[in-house]
């Protein structure tokens, strides 16, 4: 029996903002792999707990007819990675959602619980900040869209109001077409394991597969929440894949851009170490993913 | 308060009435004597109390049972033959000497069903990543491994007999 002072499980989204606002400190649970533990460990005891476990309309991703596409919140991890669609679009999403925890938390988890929960630490988020995934909340006063990229305010807060449910995530189709990407998760362990530092990159080359066109650069634990670096981002735009010189800087400018802390995890250092040197690594993997050709 | 739920455990349809707060663990445990599975760390990381929803392994100490409402169950108890018999997981276990205490054995039992139901053949490092979210204090995963890899084989090479 968990140490809960109510359950309810909602039945579609609209029935789940009204529970919501019944109950004053009522708090989403989705998956329940994060909140069950916090009410295990007696954080969140005798919480009230609204469930949107089982509403269908948040679950599945699909093409959208404006070629966008459509993540429901409610998609479990492993849901995510073995979709076609993911597989075909955004393969980077369903491999880095392939390294949360382990495969019984990944039939259980899912990306809007991942998102929401706004841990700077969680393996989605890196990457749908490079893919500028936009987040759908819906609340009392209605339905409004939030870039992932302004979702977050800092360790564990997000924008979402309390009462408000994320339904969804849209990824714009000019952030998949034709970029490749790869995130790559540092940790001490290869599996149940929580990021040490995740970085993930997205490269879009240029025809002849010769220049970088556009490129995105985002980290997991760089800071109190998942970040962009975007000077490091603008300098590399333009440049041949095989300038060396402007792939080191790529990685010094990313340094400036980012800021974090020791924790029993790893030293400040060693984050700043892993940040320069992964950037550059996920980089290189990016490039090759979209067909350009690096000197051996 | 307690609920009324509906849900297959291993074949059986069953009727319920359950608390919210009850965990699917203590549902199959306590109230269907469902002892295969095992209540270990009840945090979600040892992957005692794995069993099958709907086809998918789960951890059943982080899962509310009203959410399997609707849905199946499957527990070692519902890999029993009709007289008895082991099934071919549970033999090739044996085999391969991948038991010692067993308390991490149901648990394994059930992702091993999930993961040859997929039917695709898999190597060994795949094997260790799909068998990451359970531990096992005794055996050093080596005989475990050796007996995944064979029960995979096993049923990868009779499906594909049946195809030709």
């Amino acid at each position: 029996m968990f140490d809960i002072k109510s359950f309810y499980e909602a039945k579609d989204v609209k029935d789940a903002i009204a529970a919501l606002e019944r109950e004053p400190k009522a708090q989403i649970i989705s998956g329940g792999t994060d909140v069950l533990i916090r009410v295990r460990e007696g954080k969140d005891a005798w919480c009230a707990l609204v469930s949107i476990h089982n509403i269908k309309e948040l679950k599945g991703v699909k093409l959208l007819d404006d070629g966008n596409l459509w993540i429901g919140a409610g998609t479990s991890f492993s849901h995510i990675t073995n979709d076609p669609l993911i597989q075909k679009h955004i393969p980077m999403l369903g491999e880095a959602v392939d390294m949360v925890g382990g495969p019984q938390i990944r039939n259980t988890g899912t990306i809007g619980g991942n998102i929401c929960n706004g841990a700077t630490s969680a393996d989605s988020a890196s990457t749908m900040w490079t893919l500028e995934a936009i987040a759908v909340l819906e609340g009392p006063s209605g339905e409004r869209q939030v870039p992932v990229c302004e979702f977050y305010t800092g360790p564990g807060r997000t924008v979402r109001e309390r009462c408000e449910v994320c339904k969804g995530f849209i990824i714009p189709k000019t952030s998949f077409e034709g970029w490749t990407g790869q995130y790559i998760k540092y940790g001490k362990r290869k599996a149940m394991e929580i990021a040490t530092l995740g970085c993930a990159v997205r490269v879009k080359l240029s025809e002849d597969k010769k220049r970088i066109a556009d490129v995105r650069l985002g980290y997991g634990v760089a800071g109190p929440t998942p970040l962009r670096c975007r000077k490091a981002e603008e300098h590399l735009k333009g440049c041949q894949i095989t300038d060396k010189e402007a792939i080191e800087a790529f990685g010094k400018l990313a340094l400036t851009e980012v800021n974090p802390r020791s924790s029993w995890r790893a030293s400040k250092e060693f984050r700043l170490q892993l940040i320069e040197e992964l950037s550059k690594r996920a980089l290189y993997q990016a490039i090759k993913r979209g067909g350009g050709e690096l000197d051996a | 308060m307690l609920k009324i739920i509906h849900m297959k455990v291993n074949g059986i349809e069953r009727e319920l009435a359950v608390d919210e707060r009850e965990s699917l663990l203590d549902t199959l445990r306590l109230k269907l004597g469902l002892t295969s599975v095992k209540k270990g760390c009840e945090v979600g990381e040892c992957g005692a109390c794995t069993v099958l929803v709907d086809g998918e392994a789960i951890d059943s100490c982080i899962y509310m049972t009203i959410w399997a409402d609707g849905k199946s169950v499957m527990t070692v108890e519902g890999l029993k033959g009709p007289n008895g018999e082991l099934s071919p997981i549970q033999k090739a276990f044996i085999e391969e000497a991948a038991v010692q205490c067993g308390f991490c054995t149901p648990g394994l039992i059930m992702s091993a069903v999930e993961i040859v139901g997929t039917g695709k053949k898999y190597n060994r490092e795949e094997l260790k990543k799909l068998i990451s979210g359970h531990l096992c204090r005794c055996t050093g995963y080596e005989n475990i491994l050796n007996a995944m890899e064979r029960i995979v084989e096993e049923v990868y090479r009779a499906s594909h007999k049946e195809a030709e």
